[in-house]
């Protein structure tokens, strides 16, 4: 028989604030071990936490974004439990009262295997809370002894977690993404994976159809998709032959090692912490009005989904062009600078060349769309020149190559490579007469009914247009001209 | 001079009759002479007072001089001072020097009182008799054998033995009357908020609470006024208008309506305690005030409800000394959770593992609903008994401490015995509460007893008036320890 998946994420998204949750210090990156710890952040005794507005801002803004509910007072909790890089002793998180309660979010999903198509799935989010980061460990610092960066201590991050609602790595590595678009387009997180700005931790279980849930194992801190998805598809191989074999899964917390593209346990359920969670007596519960909410909502630009169903309604996009066009936000920046560019008739145009040749040459040079050499306004030129006949599509793509690779505008280009396509209808016409004098026998035999033949017309007529003839025009005047 | 009190000495610096430095001088030398055997104060730093109160004297030259600028006060050893050793009476601190100001140190510098040094404190201010001081127990001046009461028993000790002007110190359960009691000065703890918290090292971050202790009421108002106003740095920091807490010092008694709850008069109270207060509210009926029977149901679960929650929130509070960053740190360890262990274990004394303990275990896994959150409870039922209260009565009255000092010695191997010391001060913690300790005679043993005044939210120059009128009328407050 076989094996369902269950899979649900915790994923840690680090805030853009410039200061920490609790205190005044920088969130900057990569500074010198130490330099943006502060009072609050190495807690020196006697300090205490002040909430950042701005995180509380981004957490609302999250929960707006994914339809949740947004607590009007949450509590800020205590999670106690020793280790050097974290100064107090403990972690402020929300427990009982998260800020955000329940939501959900809409994913695509593009199976792995087979011919199987991509389909759309609802995932829902639990809940999301804030909650500070802790610092870092540097082991082997100096002479085999452990330093203790606290640079990053005291970032604010969001916690979101998930419904156990994905039954395959697909599915888990879709609704990640999905994620990591959604709060890199409402601006709270800049999505850093290598950085660590956004990181997974992936509860995995199996079971047989019908059955009550597994026990479930967690993967903790992946920070790259791929790795997730190999992280998932060995975890659940391995749950399933350990079953299988009559063995148990034991409640465990595990890491994923991408050399060996193994996991291993980390601790078992027995050495569980007892956090011993309690009300942080240094803070105010938070409370957030509905004016808050109101004011959070005025920022918020229009989500993926609501633009997805303006290009379909709108441009007449097809679904999956839709979707692709607002897997990001700045692939729907770009899209929609270039679409003003051309007018709305000519979206469709434009999103043919945006998922067409654009993707296609970003994936060769391995870069996103942020990083795109070709601005939308280099690009936007380019469609102007096609939508207004002066280039061909196959003028174009040398157009666009040069753009890619030199730069300049699309105009200069035309210009400099003689791509201007001919427009003129005397012109065509003279063409036309031209190869149908010199193809006398070929016009009688297309003029007798062998129509096949229009096909070596146009060729020639290009041809002696050194291709720049507007093929539309060419084929009206040839047309027109070979009916005699 | 050192009679004199703090208001006085305020005239005779501004009138030029004498300098701050002649004055700082004069405590200096006095604390020469009967530190070594009071105990009151851990660090002394005559270079370092000596140079506030000479810029205290550039102001009092030119004029710009605050009510106590080159007063010389103490400062307890539980508020953060720049460039002092900041112990809080533990040898996990032993070694610390403070890089900041606690708000509290940094609204006396600006106000220009000299700091004369760090005054003795039980550990973390847990303890009702100083005893547990790493830096050994302070002695009461009234009676070298007895205690001065605790927590903040060297400032109450400083004060009685005129080794300070007037002093600070912080109130968790009674930590401020109750010494201010035993050695016959004068104490208030304001409303919860009142003063900031930022600086001063956390026992119970929900109960703690700053506030002066001097030889009168007057000199109590005068404190205050420079303590007290919002911080930002604190969460709980209360945004209130700055008041005058010297406004009702003179305000007629008549009318004014005491409550008396018969809870505080019942079995454990001595006998020459008893007679003591029901002579001052005899004196306080003689002024015009009329007394009011009043009765606080469940004031007599207000030890063990405090007993659970502020060893809770102490337990967490306390995790940051853990050896890592600052403090004390054991020599010897094989491991990381070895140098904990051997840290904590040596670097705390009984009464605060103790605690850290009792704290630990009320919020341990399938504890937590049976204790901390049943405390809770009852800390608001105990709170609204307060709110009935004062709906017949302006202040309430009753003995600050079951008895007058003890021995030292006395209750070290009893634990329950020392509580039970704080048995009248710890509700007005829990609620929240103003309270305030004045002396109003002395017990069979000679030695001075306190009525505790207790007043409504915000109430405190309200009490503060209530205090000075008795002290018009009466002089326990002026009365000083002989033999000194």
């Amino acid at each position: 028989m076989e094996w369902e998946i269950v899979i649900g994420l915790e994923v840690h998204t680090q805030l853009s604030t410039n200061t920490k949750i609790f205190s005044g210090a920088s969130t900057a990156f990569g500074s010198e071990p130490n330099t943006q710890a502060d009072a609050v952040s190495i807690a020196l005794p006697g300090v205490l936490p002040v909430l950042n507005k701005g995180a509380v801002e981004r957490a609302i803004k999250f929960g707006l974004a994914v339809g949740a509910y947004i607590a009007p007072r949450s509590v800020f909790a205590r999670k106690n439990y020793f280790y050097p890089d974290l100064p107090k002793g403990y972690q402020i998180s929300q427990m009982d009262l998260p800020v955000v309660g329940a939501g959900a979010l809409t994913i695509q999903v593009e199976p792995l295997s087979g011919n199987a198509k991509p389909y759309e799935k609802v995932v829902r989010i639990t809940r999301a809370h804030l909650e500070e980061d802790a610092g870092k460990s540097v082991h082997g610092a100096s002479q085999g002894l452990t330093g203790i960066d606290l640079n990053r201590a005291g970032t604010p991050l969001l916690e979101i977690v998930s419904e156990p609602d994905m039954s395959s790595a697909a599915e888990a590595v879709a609704y990640a993404k999905a994620l990591h678009s959604m709060v890199r387009w409402i601006g709270i997180c800049d999505g850093n994976m290598q950085e660590g700005s956004f990181r997974c931790d992936v509860n995995v279980s199996v079971r047989k159809p019908g059955e009550p849930l597994g026990t479930r194992r967690e993967i903790k801190n992946l920070n790259s998709f791929k790795f997730m998805q190999q992280a998932i598809d060995y975890e659940v191989q391995w749950q399933i032959d350990t079953l299988e074999n009559g063995g148990k899964v034991q409640q465990a917390t595990i890491l994923f090692n991408p050399d060996t593209g193994e996991t291993r346990s980390m601790r078992s359920k027995e050495d569980a912490h007892d956090y011993r969670y309690f009300p942080d007596p240094d803070l105010l519960p938070l409370d957030i009005t509905p004016a808050m909410i109101e004011a959070v909502r005025a920022t918020l630009p229009e989500l993926p989904q609501a633009k997805s169903g303006r290009y379909t309604s709108e441009y007449g996009l097809s679904a999956y062009d839709a979707a692709s066009l607002t897997a990001s936000r700045e692939m729907a920046e770009f899209f929609d600078a270039s679409v003003s560019m051309v007018g709305a008739a000519h979206a469709k145009l434009c999103a043919n060349w945006l998922i067409g040749e654009v993707s296609a040459q970003l994936n060769r040079d391995g870069l996103d769309i942020a990083k795109c050499p070709i601005s939308a306004t280099q690009f936007g030129g380019m469609l102007a020149r096609i939508a207004d006949g002066t280039i061909s599509n196959s003028g174009a793509k040398e157009v666009f190559r040069a753009l890619w690779s030199e730069g300049g505008t699309a105009d200069a280009i035309i210009e400099a490579k003689g791509l201007k396509q001919v427009s003129d209808g005397g012109a065509i016409e003279k063409i036309v007469a031209e190869v149908m004098a010199a193809n006398a026998d070929k016009v009688a035999e297309y003029r007798g009914g062998k129509d096949k033949l229009f096909g070596f017309f146009v060729g020639a007529a290009m041809k002696a247009s050194q291709g720049k003839a507007n093929p539309v025009q060419l084929n009206e005047v040839l047309k027109q001209k070979l009916a005699g | 001079m050192l009679n004199l009190s703090l208001q006085q000495q305020g005239l005779a610096l501004r009138a030029r009759k004498i300098s701050s430095v002649e004055l700082t001088q004069l405590y200096l030398d006095r604390i020469s002479t009967h530190n070594p055997v009071l105990n009151a104060y851990v660090t002394v730093d005559a270079a370092k007072s000596l140079a506030q109160a000479q810029a205290a004297d550039v102001r009092l030259a030119v004029g710009a001089a605050d009510p106590l600028t080159g007063i010389p006060i103490a400062q307890k050893d539980i508020f953060c001072a720049q460039g002092w050793r900041t112990t809080c009476g533990s040898k996990m601190l032993d070694n610390f020097i403070s890089p900041y100001d606690a708000h509290v140190i940094s609204l006396f510098n600006g106000a220009g009182a000299v700091n004369l040094g760090k005054t003795n404190m039980d550990e973390f201010a847990m303890g009702s008799s100083n005893e547990t001081s790493y830096f050994g127990p302070v002695r009461n001046p009234w009676d070298i054998k007895a205690v001065p009461g605790g927590s903040s028993g060297g400032a109450a000790s400083a004060v009685a033995a005129r080794l300070c002007a007037a002093a600070t110190g912080t109130d968790t359960g009674g930590s401020i009357r109750q010494p201010a009691a035993l050695c016959g000065i004068t104490g208030i703890k304001p409303t919860y908020g009142t003063v900031s918290r930022y600086g001063m090292i956390a026992f119970a971050s929900s109960l703690d609470q700053a506030g002066p202790m001097a030889r009168s009421a007057q000199d109590c108002a005068l404190m205050l006024n420079v303590m007290t106003g919002h911080d930002a740095r604190d969460s709980t920091s209360l945004q209130r208008d700055k008041e005058d807490y010297a406004r009702d010092l003179h305000r007629p008694l008549k009318g004014l309506r005491i409550g008396l709850p018969k809870e505080f008069f019942a079995e454990g109270l001595s006998q020459d305690v008893a007679a003591c207060v029901q002579a001052a509210v005899a004196e306080y009926q003689k002024l015009g005030a009329t007394v009011v029977d009043i009765s606080l149901p469940n004031a007599k679960l207000a030890v063990p409800v405090y007993y659970v929650l502020a060893p809770a929130e102490a337990s967490s509070n306390l995790s940051r000394f853990d050896g890592v960053r600052y403090g004390y740190r054991a020599p010897d360890y094989t491991d990381l959770t070895d140098m904990y262990e051997k840290t904590r274990a040596q670097g705390f004394g009984e009464e605060v593992k103790r605690r850290i303990m009792i704290g630990t275990y009320v919020l341990s896994h399938g504890y937590y609903d049976a204790y901390y959150l049943q405390a809770q409870k009852i800390r608001r039922l105990i709170a609204q008994d307060f709110v009935e209260a004062f709906k017949q009565c302006d202040v309430i009255m009753g003995p600050t401490s079951p008895s007058t000092a003890f021995n030292l010695g006395e209750k070290g191997d009893d634990p329950v015995q020392m509580y039970l010391s704080d048995i009248y001060t710890i509700a007005v913690n829990l609620a929240g509460l103003p309270g305030m300790s004045i002396p109003c005679g002395t017990g069979a043993n000679g030695l001075p007893v306190g009525l505790q005044i207790i007043g409504d939210y915000f109430k405190e120059a309200q009490m503060l008036g209530v205090a000075h009128q008795y002290q018009l009328a009466t002089d326990w407050h002026s009365r000083a320890p002989q033999g000194l």
